[in-house]
């Protein structure tokens, strides 16, 4: 049969995001994919160097899209480990409440992508919604739909407004009630489970070495969470549990992703249960006059792709010297999706693609 | 499909379970019938209170986008010794990214973020706007009830329609003061001990962390000095540099750091919501820390001009223009019927606020640098002044009000004078008080004579009770004396009487004094704004004490010059002597600047003024 070059993305409607793949195909089958990035480099590593300390933290979030909030905190937490601040014990509580109800919001999101691909227009729709009202709790708490600007060195912006905490337990309560719903419509619906099982596999082994995170590896039975193994915020203060599958296939993946979701939402209904009273900022020192001491740090968090980690190095000037950020769809994008498209049919790309939660502006960053 | 499903497939009734979503509403809003209504705190467009706002700049600093543009208004006044600029903010949407940095900076809190989030509009250039205030603002904010989307689209916002606002708790900059170590009122008031203790290193870094580098004190500053280059300088730990960058126009930082009327902290931006930096006490810092000033500035007189000039009276101004004068290599002699150097500020301030030892510094720097001293010399008496016109190339009078005014009620003559009280007991001998004093006035003086008398009633009746008040016309509102001068009174013990006129001194049979008679004020000044009191007459108040203090304002005494050379001089309406922009009077040898010129009646102006004739006389000496 004769050889192809196929062009999928950046203009393509099974494409999300700015990132095309190249496929050498042959009939339906493809033999070699090439991920090809870089359609949308920002070069926000390197703006971050001529930016100050407080003028970078409404850029960070900008790096990923869809869940910008793992990025503040991780920029946040880097800053305060080489500035050596303190961060009031609440702001640790909203923080997580916080982060919670971003991989909600980004699963729900990512639900949205994937069951669209898969032609689940209801369940796309649905997903749509609930991601919107948890966008409205956003709106709520920071002012910011999209971009909320709301983690910063030393705490949080803004405490919670008068009565958010119902805000968010009802909110929580009304998309928890339809789980059913999505269970019986999608995640055991028989065409999802024809379309996904042993698709786009992955062995425990192979995921590790080749630096797989997040669901991609919790797919594939490792409970590895860095919430759990090097626990930040308040992680540490509630009981929860990291949910796993064995077959490491987009299967298994996607049931992952449904059950992570309903695990944050019980944390979070914990974590406001458990929050203390009082401050939610340390003031950091005038913007204008705000020189880190020399040193450099790596911290990381569990954004809901995967462990995002952040290298920062200061030399003691109110500007970083070099930050570089270790994101979770750099090698889910750009090697493991390489790898898994091998031998996979044409119709599974972005079955795939998506099911490895790759979103493009983290990769170009 | 080879693959077999494990899934239970269900029944075929499952699909008519949707059914039940019929009698749902549905979840997306009709825009433009059914507008979102946006969160308390949403990120819209720009509110600028333009009345708040001081045009400090800071938003347009901190704007990581550099979508903040200050932009002059001709229309706004700026008012620099109250921190106004007339400039405002114009915002960029094209580079705006709706952070919020701005309103979290912002130090008066007039920038806020609108809950419009949208813009449409013909034309580009509306993008790029100066904004105002919704309540200012009449032809682009809506009353709700004239809302409608369309509108809205043109640029036309709702009214009270105010989102994202700034908050102190979260606020950027740092509002409170770090706070000054002082000596306790109890323990101070018992004797003439400095009261203010001094910021210490890490307390002077924190303090000048603080500054914005807005500039606005610069403005405000009568002398121009170069404020936020030396706080930096303090901040960087570098006190060198700081005391370099303040004497390029103030030679005096050991005095001007403790008794300084601080124009710039009335001017600061973080003074409108919280506490200004605390920009005196780090000048004080900067002086009281370097040991030898001379090592440090590096600085050596120009060479020799051969020109002579006298300067008389070594107060502030007299010192400063002496300094800089002496710098471009002219030879300066300095005349003063004091021991020592200071003037006024050598007599006025008492000991607590201002030791001899911190004068002498100041001082003993400029005499250094070969600016001759003639203390004990009263020009006039000791030396003539038709002498110094006839031997210097240059005259400077910076001769100050010396001469205290008095009440002239009746048995005026049994009260003691401010200025002598003070001098008696700075540099004279200790003064012998009564137990109930009575201080007649509210400025900056009268608050130094009550203070002071306090002291010396507590070190000479040590045990016993004593009581010290003052009667001011002005009532609390308008009272001349600085804030927290009053503060600091009334932390002492020290009773007021607020809008009370003296109306008659009363002596017991012996010819003591028993008290004074009051008058309550009806108004101080006039409708003109003129210094003219009217009183009720049938208002009367009997106050006892037997020591009466008059601290009600002072004079210049002229009487040294000759009749027929002071006749030449030329006077402003408000009895000044007028000088030109370069501080030459109506005699062209002579120069004069300070109390005798200018109405502030401070240190930092006579310095200001001296500057400027520095300037001049090097002028008027080189052509």
């Amino acid at each position: 049969m004769r050889e192809l070059e196929l062009y999928f993305g950046p203009q393509h409607l099974g494409m999300v995001g700015n990132f095309s793949i190249t496929l050498k195909v042959e009939g339906d089958r493809i033999l070699e994919a090439t991920a090809n990035p870089g359609y949308l480099h920002r070069g926000f590593e390197k703006l971050m160097e001529l930016r100050t300390w407080i003028q970078n933290f409404p850029l960070v979030c900008r790096i990923n899209v869809v869940e910008p909030d793992h990025m503040e905190m991780v920029y946040a937490m880097a800053v305060e480990k080489l500035a050596n601040i303190e961060v009031p014990e609440r702001a640790h509580y909203v923080r997580s409440v916080y982060l919670e109800l971003a991989r909600v919001g980004s699963h729900l999101f990512g639900l949205w992508a994937y069951a669209n691909m898969l032609g689940f227009d209801t369940v796309a729709n649905w997903a749509m919604y609930h991601h919107d009202l948890v966008l409205d709790l956003f709106e709520e708490l920071t002012g910011g739909r999209v971009y909320h600007i709301y983690i910063w060195p030393g705490g949080v912006r803004r405490d919670f407004p008068e009565g958010f905490k119902d805000k968010i337990v009802n909110t929580l309560h009304s998309i928890g009630g339809c789980v059913p719903d999505y269970d019986a419509t999608f995640f055991n619906n028989p065409l999802f489970y024809e379309r996904t099982k042993d698709v786009g596999k992955i062995a425990r082994d192979e995921a590790k070495r080749l630096g797989a995170v997040g669901q991609v590896l919790r797919a594939t039975g490792m409970k590895f969470d860095i919430r759990k193994v090097e626990p930040y915020a308040a992680y540490n203060n509630v009981d929860w549990d990291v949910p796993t599958r064995e077959d490491g296939d987009v299967y298994s993946r996607l049931w992952v992703i449904r059950d992570e979701m309903i695990e944050s939402v019980h944390m979070i209904f914990k974590l406001l249960d458990k929050m203390p009273s009082g401050d939610v900022y340390n003031r950091v020192p005038n913007p204008f006059k705000w020189n880190i001491p020399k040193g450099e740090a790596y911290v990381r968090t569990e954004s809901s792709r995967g462990e995002l980690g952040l290298y920062m190095v200061s030399n003691g000037e109110d500007k970083p010297y070099r930050v570089h950020f270790r994101t979770p769809s750099y090698t889910h994008g750009l090697i493991i999706l390489e790898k898994l498209l091998k031998n996979a049919s044409i119709a599974d790309v972005g079955n795939i693609m998506i099911s490895l939660y790759v979103v493009a502006p983290e990769i170009d960053r | 499909m080879t693959k077999k499903s494990k899934i239970n497939k269900g029944s075929f009734l499952d699909p008519f379970k949707a059914i039940r979503f019929l009698w749902k509403k549905p979840k997306t809003l009709r825009y433009p019938f059914e507008p979102k209504e946006p969160a308390l705190r949403c990120r819209g467009f720009h509110l600028n209170d333009w009345d708040k706002c001081t045009g400090c700049g800071n938003c347009a600093d901190i704007c990581p986008n550099e979508a903040i543009t200050m932009v002059e208004i001709p229309e706004l006044k700026s008012k620099p010794e109250e921190g106004i600029k007339n400039e405002r903010p114009k915002l960029d949407y094209g580079r705006c990214c709706f952070c919020g940095l701005c309103i979290d900076i912002c130090p008066p809190g007039s920038l806020r973020l609108s809950r419009d989030y949208f813009h449409i509009h013909f034309k580009t250039d509306t993008f790029s706007f100066i904004p105002k205030d919704e309540k200012s603002d009449k032809e682009n904010f809506l009353p709700a009830e004239k809302y409608s989307v369309l509108k809205a689209s043109l640029t036309h916002r709702k009214k009270d329609y105010e989102g994202f606002a700034s908050d102190l708790k979260y606020s950027l900059f740092e509002p409170e003061q770090v706070p000054m170590p002082h000596v306790k009122p109890e323990e101070r008031k018992l004797s003439f001990i400095e009261q203010v203790i001094g910021y210490n290193k890490e307390e002077a870094k924190k303090e000048a962390s603080r500054c914005l580098e807005c500039k606005l004190c610069e403005e405000a500053c009568p002398a121009h000095l170069k404020i936020s280059d030396y706080i930096l300088a303090i901040y960087e730990d570098k006190p060198q540099e700081s005391l370099k960058k303040i004497f390029e126009d103030n030679p005096i930082p050991s005095i001007c750091g403790r008794i300084c009327m601080k124009h710039c902290e009335e001017a600061c931006s973080l003074s409108i919501r919280g506490e200004a930096v605390a920009v005196r006490w780090l000048k004080r810092y900067v002086a009281d820390t370097i040991k030898d000033y001379k090592t440090t500035l590096e600085l050596e007189p120009a060479r020799p001009s051969g020109k002579k000039v006298a300067v008389i009276g070594a107060g502030p101004g007299g010192l400063s223009v002496a300094y800089f004068l002496r710098l471009k290599g002219h030879e300066v002699t300095v005349f003063d019927s004091l021991p020592g150097g200071g003037g006024m500020v050598r007599i006025g301030p008492p000991l607590y606020r201002l030791p001899i030892e911190a004068i002498d510094k100041d001082v003993n720097h400029i005499a250094s640098m070969g600016v001759e001293f003639k203390f004990n010399t009263t020009v006039g008496k000791d030396i003539l002044f038709e002498n110094i016109m006839k031997d210097y190339n240059a005259v400077y009078l910076g001769i100050g009000t010396t001469l205290s005014r008095s009440t002239k009620v009746k048995n005026a003559e049994k009260c003691l004078l401010a200025l002598n009280f003070l001098q008696e007991n700075k540099i004279g001998k200790e003064e012998k008080v009564g137990k109930e004093i009575i201080v007649i006035g509210g400025g900056n003086v009268a608050m130094d004579v009550a203070r002071e008398a306090l002291r010396l009633q507590h070190m000479q009746y040590p045990d016993q009770e004593v009581i010290t008040k003052t009667v001011s016309l002005e009532d609390w509102d308008i009272m001349p004396a600085k804030k927290d001068e009053i503060e600091e009174a009334k932390e002492e013990g020290i009773q007021f009487n607020p809008a009370w006129g003296p109306k008659e001194v009363v002596l017991d049979e012996k010819g003591n004094v028993k008290g004074l008679l009051c008058m309550k004020v009806k108004s101080v000044f006039d409708e003109q704004g003129k210094f003219a009191p009217s009183f009720h007459e049938d208002k009367e108040m009997f106050l006892g004490g037997d020591m009466i203090i008059e601290a009600i304002g002072q004079a210049t005494d002229f009487s040294f010059i000759p009749k027929e050379l002071f006749e030449k001089f030329e006077f402003t309406e408000r009895r000044k002597v007028k000088v030109d922009g370069n501080g030459q009077t109506s005699i062209s040898k002579v120069f004069a600047g300070g109390d005798i010129v200018n109405l502030n009646l401070d240190a930092v102006t006579a310095i200001a003024d001296a500057k400027i004739a520095a300037e001049g006389i090097d002028k008027h000496l080189s052509s």
